[in-house]
């Protein structure tokens, strides 16, 4: 990222000198910048309203308290109210189990899936296309669909099951499977764009490195395990770093899904407990004491994560 | 079998699967795919186009039934009525692609100012841009709704207005930063020769920057459009009135009161625009999403 601000410094302005001109050199120089900012004006404003001023407010907030139209100062209450809250870790612990389950799926299973789709000679646009169709469907339509398809008694997943004498689930209505549930429906919706970012890291691996591996010995599995993965490695940390912070703010799947909570909150969230805080409890400092928590903790995790891959290298 | 020889070496050689115990392997494992896969993408659509054309207790029965056993396409006429999915669809429709305008025109301007203009103060606007990407956006969704409420200094309320989806999308760094990536790889050599020839900084952009960046042009823009179309928590709060609701939202309002196979017809009606849009601009959105996506 940062190679974009040491860009070539080439300038119109500079070579545009042509003839005399009624303004010195500063005069025109100002004019210039003038029109530059002019161009930039519209996409800094609304940088400044809804990006940087709302993070300096999410900051400020977070030490505040507002009642009937009074705002306080009230230092940490906030966020030893929120951190106090019996949902909080359970909140954590259902947002960490998400991410983790949609790891597995959102994540392992979108690398087979390229690596299988890289191996076929046939029809590879049609398979390209009904992995990536569920990702431009409306999240609320895949999302009704597979509220429709886990309903224990009329859905379409327990029919299945049933037909092939299988025990069938509570899906959605029982504690223990509502956040399985709410990953295979996420994962069916998502995984298309990872799929495909995949193949094309996977296609630009060179040919001879598998043929020097093959003619080494070197099997299917171990010509996956040292020319596949070492080739994609920085695709793969960097998607893996991307999709948990994506997938830490879970938000519209669990809230269409079940609700937001689900039974005996299974599925509350860390963002779904920020949206409570705010526009349920009309709690805003609590809200941005989590939001504050919740920012810094993945920043951590990002330090970290790039950090630990840097030493890996 | 020459299909197996025209591609690039991949994971397994074109050697091994001329093999005869290959080819059968392969067309074995080609099958299994095709099938699995059309199973499980295409299979929940083709639910839901056909639960739309069965009648309210078919839709709801145990077991549900593979073919619609009396199609009854007047579910989407009334799914289009009751869940009022004309009016709906405007709204998106309208959302997506003034979203589009304002972001075409701001950010395209903003890009070209940094990248050409470079304007004192250029590089650190541009950095305040592309830190806001490092912000979880979840997280910023409570004091941006408060801003959106009442705004700084001029206090205008935009909720209820289409302006609080528009202007917010415009601050969307990943734009600024393929826009201007793109920009820095035209030749100065080009730019200065308009320059040379009078053109203001205006014209240089019209005439030349722009009809030169169609391909970033179009990834862009699809995917302003795409991701107003699917956008659900942010539209949720901020158009509180069913009538000016984005489709996404309305059908999800809508859905307590009416009956089960006239919500998922809407949800095909939902799904419609978006699957034309994929299917006409597929070779676009894909090239968009690995190429302009995360190779930075």
């Amino acid at each position: 990222m940062a190679a974009i601000t040491d860009s070539p410094r080439t300038t119109a302005r500079r070579t545009r000198s042509a003839g005399p001109r009624p303004y010195g050199r500063a005069g025109r120089r100002l004019r210039d910048n003038l029109t530059a900012h002019a161009f930039l004006i519209g996409a800094v404003a609304c940088f400044a309203l809804f990006s940087w001023y709302p993070m300096v407010r999410e900051f400020v907030m977070a030490f505040q308290r507002t009642r009937r139209g009074h705002t306080t100062w009230v230092g940490w209450q906030n966020f030893i109210q929120v951190s106090h809250d019996p949902v909080f870790w359970q909140a954590w612990r259902n947002t960490v189990e998400f991410t983790l389950l949609a790891l597995v799926f959102g994540f392992a299973l979108p690398f087979v899936v390229a690596i299988g789709l890289n191996e076929l000679r046939h029809a590879r646009a049609y398979l390209r296309i009904l992995v990536y169709l569920p990702v431009m469907l409306p999240p609320v339509a895949s999302v009704l669909l597979f509220k429709y398809f886990f309903n224990p008694s009329f859905g379409l997943f327990n029919a299945v099951l049933s037909a092939l004498h299988l025990p069938t689930s509570q899906w959605l209505n029982s504690a223990d499977t509502a956040m399985f549930s709410v990953v295979i429906a996420a994962t069916w919706m998502n995984m298309g764009s990872a799929v495909l970012i995949y193949l094309a890291a996977l296609q630009s691996i060179p040919g001879e490195l598998y043929e020097a591996s093959e003619l080494d010995g070197a099997g299917l599995l171990r010509r996956v395990w040292h020319v596949t993965i070492p080739q994609t490695r920085l695709i793969l940390s960097l998607m893996l770093l991307l999709q948990i912070i994506a997938t830490m703010q879970v938000f519209t799947e669990t809230f269409l899904l079940t609700g937001g909570d689900g039974p005996k909150g299974s599925t509350t969230t860390v963002v779904y407990l920020i949206y409570n805080y705010a526009f349920n409890f009309n709690n805003f400092g609590a809200a941005a004491a989590l939001g504050v928590i919740m920012l810094l903790g993945l920043a951590g995790f990002s330090a970290l994560y790039v950090r630990l891959f840097r030493e890996s290298e | 079998m020459s299909a197996f020889d025209s591609t690039t070496r991949t994971l397994i050689s074109p050697a091994q699967l001329n093999r005869p115990l290959g080819r059968v392997a392969y067309w074995a494992v080609f099958a299994v795919v095709i099938v699995v896969f059309t199973l499980v993408f295409l299979g929940p659509l083709y639910w839901m186009v056909t639960g739309g054309l069965k009648s309210t207790q078919e839709v709801i029965q145990n077991p549900p039934t593979l073919f619609p056993r009396r199609p009854d396409p007047g579910t989407y006429l009334a799914a289009w009525q009751h869940l009022n999915m004309g009016r709906l669809l405007l709204n998106s429709v309208y959302y997506a692609f003034g979203a589009l305008a304002f972001q075409l025109v701001f950010d395209v301007a903003a890009a070209y100012s940094l990248s050409r203009l470079r304007p004192v103060f250029g590089t650190v606007i541009l950095g305040l841009m592309l830190a806001t990407l490092m912000i979880p956006a979840a997280v910023l969704i409570v004091p941006q709704y408060l801003t959106v409420v009442d705004l700084p200094i001029v206090h205008i309320g935009l909720i209820n207005t289409p302006w609080a989806i528009w202007l917010p999308t415009v601050a969307n760094a990943f734009n600024i930063f393929l826009l201007k990536r793109f920009f820095d790889s035209i030749p100065a050599d080009l730019l200065a020769a308009a320059a040379v020839d009078g053109a203001t900084p205006v014209q240089t952009l019209r005439l030349i920057v722009l009809p030169m960046s169609r391909p970033i042009l179009g990834v862009v823009s699809i995917f302003a459009v795409v991701s107003v179309w699917k956008d659900f928590l942010w539209p949720f709060l901020v158009e509180p009135d069913p009538t000016r609701q984005p489709v996404n939202i309305g059908i999800n309002s809508l859905a307590l009161n009416v009956a089960q196979n006239e919500i998922i017809a809407g949800l095909t009606i939902a799904s419609i625009p978006t699957i034309i849009l994929f299917l006409i601009f597929q070779r676009n959105i894909m090239a968009g999403l690995t190429a302009g996506g995360l190779k930075s």
